[in-house]
């Protein structure tokens, strides 16, 4: 198999990833807004953590971006 | 940028020296211009923004005075009464990301923060203080960290190397995090651009259709402009976990 027709089709099985990554995000905001439903004075505590935890995830997501462009590129 | 069929996205982040023959000397490329660029305006903003000193503050005193708080409260309530000692660090951590953040988006500017160096550089930097706070505030009971408490003694060797990959992975992470968010940022406004020009070389007709790379252009423009200040964030409080990890008696 071609070098570069390898590589494409490893950097795309490094982003199915992103799956978990998605289910992750839906999760946190999920709860954020039902934690905000039910309280809604808590939102200025809730939100700072809310957004954190988004970060954080995020995080992993360009972890296997960062892997892709590895095996695409480099 | 765009030659023929393919988009180069990755080649934005090249350095070449600036300034000419001075530049040339003393190697000095894009990345350090947009450091000094970062900090002049970070400091004529806290500069200017104080200088009326008013009891009722106009808008730029009230947006300088807003910046200080945030962090000073920030520093505070996350790392206790030693906040005050580290209030400085992390308020020039979080400015300095921010800054380098936002420079990127004016077209034509670069982004210094898109370097792994440089991220790598500021994380090893909040490892180093974490660290070091650690061995001032706890001695040598730092160490006793890497067991948590209430674990059984047996399981301690296959505890501790966890414990102590996991402490070794956090300016791995705090780096890359950043890293990999400016660069990926960068690297879709470079294919979208690259897009409308391919679209627009198609006649007539794809100059029509261009219009829409423009638009997902300016949405993610947008979405930038968040995640610039939202990694600033993340990062400044991820520094004042880690150091309220290291004063905790």
């Amino acid at each position: 198999m071609d070098v570069t027709a390898a590589r494409e089709i490893g950097a795309g099985i490094a982003v199915i990833a992103l799956a978990g990554v998605g289910i992750g995000l839906g999760n946190i905001f999920s709860t954020l807004v039902s934690s905000i439903a039910r309280n809604p004075a808590a939102r200025p505590h809730v939100f700072g953590l809310g957004m954190l935890g988004f970060a954080l995830t995020e995080a992993v997501a360009l972890f296997a971006l960062l892997i892709a462009f590895l095996i695409l590129f480099v | 940028m765009a030659a023929g069929s393919t988009i180069d996205a990755l080649g934005q982040f090249e350095l070449h020296p600036v300034l000419g023959q001075i530049g040339e000397a003393l190697r000095f490329s894009q990345s350090p211009l947009f450091m000094l660029i970062a900090i002049v305006a970070v400091l004529a903003f806290l500069y200017l923004g104080m200088r009326p000193a008013a009891v009722v503050p106009g808008r730029l005193q009230a947006a300088a005075e807003l910046g200080y708080d945030f962090i000073h409260n920030m520093a505070t309530e996350t790392i206790g009464k030693e906040g005050t000692a580290f209030f400085p660090f992390v308020f020039a951590i979080f400015f300095f990301i921010l800054a380098g953040n936002y420079l990127g988006l004016i077209p034509y500017c670069f982004t210094f923060t898109s370097h792994i160096a440089v991220t790598a550089s500021l994380a090893l930097l909040v490892f180093l203080v974490s660290i070091l706070a650690s061995f001032k505030y706890q001695g040598v009971k730092f160490f006793t960290h890497f067991m948590p408490e209430g674990a059984p003694v047996f399981l301690a060797p296959l505890l501790i190397p966890i414990e102590i990959l996991s402490f070794l992975s956090r300016p791995v992470s705090l780096s890359i995090r950043l890293f990999a968010n400016m660069m990926a940022g960068h690297v879709l406004l470079e294919v979208f651009a690259g897009f409308t020009l391919m679209l627009a070389g198609l006649g007539a007709f794809g100059s029509v259709l261009a219009v829409a790379p423009v638009v997902i252009n300016v949405a993610l423009t947008a979405l930038e402009l968040l995640v610039g200040v939202l990694q600033a964030y993340v990062f400044a409080i991820l520094t004042c976990i880690y150091l309220r990890e290291a004063v905790a008696h």
